[in-house]
């Protein structure tokens, strides 16, 4: 167990250097960032001077090493817009992220699994039919087209729900649907045929002969073997919640580190996007961790080696 | 007669493939019909457009669609989809944009599907720490949500067509890389590899030659889906400002730009969505079934 925790905490710092590593490169492909912070009139020496300030005039080594030892200290510099420092200005905006988040994806298991169950209990009915149509309009919808339809029935058409930004529980249903929509889809499907394949089984035949009620049957003995499977897609959907969560904000003028991405990217405010796009690879990185041990507790089978 | 042996299993097998697939369902049917329309809608957009695209009419913006409006004014172009903001018609715009939806997916589909078939060909051939090597890049890759890496990169860059292409190429490969290496590690071990081998056949020939075309069919189902895919992230990416430029239509940036119109003009923005998804759920279908016909042991993948 200490073993396969130490080996995962590795491959989590593999990963967060890669990507510091991706990060550095492609900022310094962007050319100059000496002629993108100076005035247009500026002479030699206060090109000079700021090259120094900024340690561009040492050698490519010793700028990705300090490059490094910055990231290990959150310091990514200073957001050129809102002049704090760029690790600031995204944290501000991470809780708006994981509220978005964590109820896209409570709101995607409540529905699913419980879909996905009854899905399974009449394979081929109308209502498995109906919910499975759904399910696949719902995993091929692009974020945003849903998003927008949203908008424009539910807010506009129907004045149910705000267009967008961020204040009491209302302002969370529709981005909170977007963003689960597709988790929601796919944890359905999943749920129904691992539910259909256990249905099949021995002790499923066992229990329905000792008179169990067939909820029970259903609920107890069927879904808990089919869990695994489900919880496996659950942890790979909760990961894809923060790619999804750009486009979300987006549409919904959610005030997440998405939208700051966003943004930061038309006012050409580079330290911050480096520091949203380190923060969410962090956060990645720290939830694939979380769901490998939930594994553990769940499926006892699966050996830490 | 190993050589022959390992032919004829491919060929016998892509016999049944054949049968299989002639039973067709009428929903995958009616899917490929809509991929061939999407396809033809591109090919010959310049004939199928009823107005120039690009063309504004400051007179005629926000005009709803013709056969939803109470009247026509004398001499108004007839919007089929309405017009934009600009006055443009929806319906020529979503017919030139099918044009970059399917040049950006089949364009990035190709690039990452070759390179990602390489590169797990070439891991689960010489495997060791080549493998080791691509299959940790794979992992890195695939444990950090694409598009902000794509903002990133396109944020320095700049968008354009080609960036497009590449980044959304790039974004696919650990796929074809996967499943390419899991299959060579089958295939690899075959009494018609090994016999190639005691006759002298070099790595790359058995690599290209006698391997690659053994596995040739589970790619094509991972590029299939993976073209839905494609299509769903370039207009994402549009749509966020960083994919295709205005004026050039594209669906994704046409959900952009009627985004800020919907109270008043709800067409700009729906119709070009609607396309969207039905091309790109009838593309999904399609992967999904051919899955299912073309290699059964994949079904769920």
């Amino acid at each position: 167990m200490q073993q396969f925790l130490l080996r995962r905490l590795l491959r989590a710092i593999i990963v967060i250097w890669g990507i510091s590593t991706i990060v550095f490169v492609v900022m310094r492909l962007s050319g100059d960032p000496v002629t993108l912070l100076l005035p247009p009139d500026a002479t030699q020496a206060d090109y000079a001077r700021i090259s120094h300030e900024l340690g561009l005039d040492q050698p490519m080594w010793v700028q990705y090493g300090i490059f490094i030892s910055n990231m290990t200290h959150l310091d990514f510099g200073q957001s050129i817009h809102l002049r704090q420092p760029a690790f600031q200005v995204a944290m501000e905006r991470l809780p708006a992220t994981i509220e978005l988040a964590t109820a896209a994806f409570l709101l995607a298991v409540i529905v699913a699994i419980p879909v996905g169950v009854l899905a399974a209990m009449k394979p081929y009915s109308f209502w498995d039919n109906v919910a499975m149509f759904f399910a696949l309009i719902g995993q091929s919808a692009p974020t945003f087209f849903l998003g927008i339809m949203l908008i424009l029935g539910l807010s506009l058409h129907l004045g149910l729900f705000p267009t967008g930004g961020r204040g009491d529980l209302s302002y969370l249903v529709l981005p909170a649907i977007t963003l689960g929509a597709n988790a929601m889809a796919s944890i359905a499907r999943l749920t129904r045929s691992a539910m259909l394949e256990v249905i099949r089984k021995d002790y499923i035949r066992t229990a329905r002969s000792k008179g169990l009620g067939e909820r029970l049957i259903l609920f107890r003995h069927a879904f808990k073997n089919a869990a695994i499977p489900v919880v496996t897609i659950m942890g790979i959907q909760l990961g894809g919640l923060l790619g999804g969560a750009v486009v979300t904000e987006t549409v919904f003028s959610w005030p997440g580190i998405g939208r700051l991405a966003i943004n930061s990217i038309y006012n050409r405010d580079y330290a911050v996007v480096q520091a949203t796009v380190f923060m969410t690879a962090i956060l990645f990185v720290f939830i694939n961790f979380a769901v490998d041990l939930v594994y553990g507790f769940l499926d006892p089978r699966i050996r830490y080696s | 007669m190993e050589i022959v042996a390992g032919r004829t299993r491919s060929r016998g097998s892509s016999a049944k493939s054949i049968a299989r697939i002639r039973s067709i369902p009428v929903t995958i049917l009616v899917c490929a019909i809509v991929v061939v329309g999407f396809v033809l809608m591109a090919l010959l957009a310049d004939q199928i457009a009823p107005y120039d695209p690009l063309k504004q009419s400051l007179h005629y913006r926000l005009q709803p669609p013709y056969w939803l409006s109470d009247g026509i004014e004398e001499g108004q172009p007839l919007y089929f989809f309405g017009s934009d903001q600009l006055g443009r018609d929806v319906l020529s715009r979503i017919v030139h944009g099918s044009r970059i939806s399917l040049l950006v997916a089949f364009a990035a589909v190709t690039f990452g599907g070759v390179f990602g078939s390489l590169l797990g060909l070439l891991a689960g051939y010489f495997g060791k720490a080549f493998d080791e090597v691509i299959m940790t890049v794979a992992d890195i890759q695939l444990a950090f949500p694409f598009i902000l890496l794509a903002i990133a990169v396109i944020a320095v860059l700049g968008p354009s067509l080609a960036n497009l292409i590449i980044l959304i190429g790039i974004s696919g490969w650990v796929t074809y890389a996967r499943i390419a290496r899991a299959e060579v590690l089958g295939v690899k071990e075959k009494e018609f590899v090994e016999s190639i081998r005691c006759l002298g056949g070099n790595s790359w020939r058995i690599m290209f030659r006698h391997i690659l075309p053994n596995i040739l069919s589970p790619l094509i189902v991972v590029g299939t889906l993976d073209l839905a895919r494609t299509i769903i992230l370039e207009s994402t990416l549009s749509f966020l400002g960083l994919g295709i430029q205005p004026p050039t239509p594209s669906w994704g940036g046409m959900l952009g730009e009627g985004r800020g119109y919907l109270d008043s003009a709800w067409w700009i923005a729906t119709f070009p969505g609607l396309f969207l998804m039905t091309v790109t759920l009838s593309v999904s279908r399609i992967g999904d079934w051919l899955r299912d016909v073309l290699d059964p042991t994949m079904k769920g993948a």
